[in-house]
């Protein structure tokens, strides 16, 4: 009568994972869609602003990107603790502005020119200084278009 | 001879390459910002050119200072409040004959702006300011201008101009963009966004 012997309590059957490869693939596509490379490895802290009257900036191509803030902790002690502006991979001074932006310039095909927007990506505790700085150097560049990046919430969540 | 059934490949180690590949994307890549709010700065300006003169009226004076307070019309205020305060001057329409207002719905002051059209909202920060202070002050006051917008746009072509300009930049749109476009034009021109800029207090 083995037919109904009960099988020993002590072996558990093994969780199958052969579905695991399916999740995973899941998790990578998703991660394959919804982001993009990244560009620029930031050397400055860039928490940006926060607010809801916002615009999409849909061609990619035609956006030139300036990063300012505060050097991160890494680079603390050779480029020091006042906010920097970052063009590229590198550290620029405000002078340096202008030549990017005619280098930018410079690598697009001449009809989408008059397109171009920079998109200034500063970080909520930089002083308006630095910013007034950049805007008076594009304007001097006729760099006219501007869209300054946030994210998505509340504007009074700044203050938090 | 039967044939032999294909050995079964194993499949073990396929969760571990995708988990390979799953952390390169993880690693390599960022889920970008790309939105924020869009401003066109002036043109540079010219040494002697005169400013055009503007009734004292017709401006409101936004000002942020070194410590990050908002003043405006020369008052504190909340930043809750602001973008209360920018519409009801924006809409007040106090002129009168060549610059009435027919479509305002504000208190018509004549202590306040004349017309939409003239309002001038003018925006003072001082270099010490916060950015992300700046930011707060701007996202308000574009918020009044699409505010009113809005209302006018829902008055004349039954939606709002949030709307109007999705439809714009959609492509499955089935109307006229021909005409869509000119509609959002004679919306911009009654509520043109006047936002001046000064130039930061040292």
């Amino acid at each position: 009568m083995s037919k109904f012997n009960k099988k020993k309590s002590g072996d558990l059957p093994a969780i199958s994972t052969a579905s695991l490869p399916d999740i995973v693939f899941m998790l990578l596509f998703f991660f394959m869609v919804a982001t993009v490379m990244r560009q620029n490895t930031l050397m400055i802290e860039n928490k940006l602003p926060v607010a809801d009257q916002i615009e999409k900036l849909d061609k990619k191509d035609l956006v030139m990107y300036i990063y300012a803030g505060k050097p991160s902790s890494r680079y603390r002690a050779s480029a020091g603790n006042q906010a920097r502006i970052q063009l590229n991979d590198k550290f620029a001074a405000v002078e340096d502005v202008k030549a990017f932006i005619l280098a930018e310039r410079a690598g697009k095909r001449e009809e989408l020119i008059p397109f171009l927007t920079t998109a200034l990506k500063v970080d909520g505790q930089t002083n308006m200084g630095l910013v007034g700085d950049i805007k008076k150097e594009l304007r001097e560049v006729q760099a006219l278009k501007i869209n300054y990046t946030t994210r998505t919430g509340s504007a009074m969540d700044n203050f938090n | 001879m039967a044939r032999r059934s294909a050995p079964e490949v194993n499949a073990g180690s396929m969760a571990d390459i995708a988990f390979l590949l799953l952390i390169f994307f993880l690693v390599t890549t960022t889920i970008e910002t790309d939105s924020g709010i869009s401003r066109k700065l002036p043109p540079p300006q010219e040494e002697d050119i005169v400013p055009p003169v503007l009734k004292e009226k017709n401006i409101f004076v936004v000002e942020l200072n070194k410590n990050n307070d908002l003043l405006v019309e020369e008052a504190p205020m909340e930043l809750k409040d602001l973008r209360e305060a920018a519409i009801k001057f924006l809409d007040n329409g106090g002129g009168s004959g060549d610059e009435a207002c027919k479509f305002c719905q504000g208190d018509r002051d004549p202590a306040s702006s004349d017309n939409p059209t003239k309002a001038v909202i003018s925006l003072r920060n001082n270099r010490e300011t916060n950015y992300a202070t700046y930011i707060a002050v701007q996202n308000e006051l574009v918020a009044a201008y699409t505010t009113l917008r809005n209302r006018e746009a829902q008055r004349l072509y039954g939606k709002s101009f949030v709307q109007m300009e999705k439809d714009l930049k959609d492509v499955n749109y089935s109307g006229s963009k021909i005409s869509l476009k000119e509609d959002i034009k004679t919306i911009q021109f009654m509520f043109p966004e006047k936002l001046s800029e000064a130039e930061p207090k040292k």
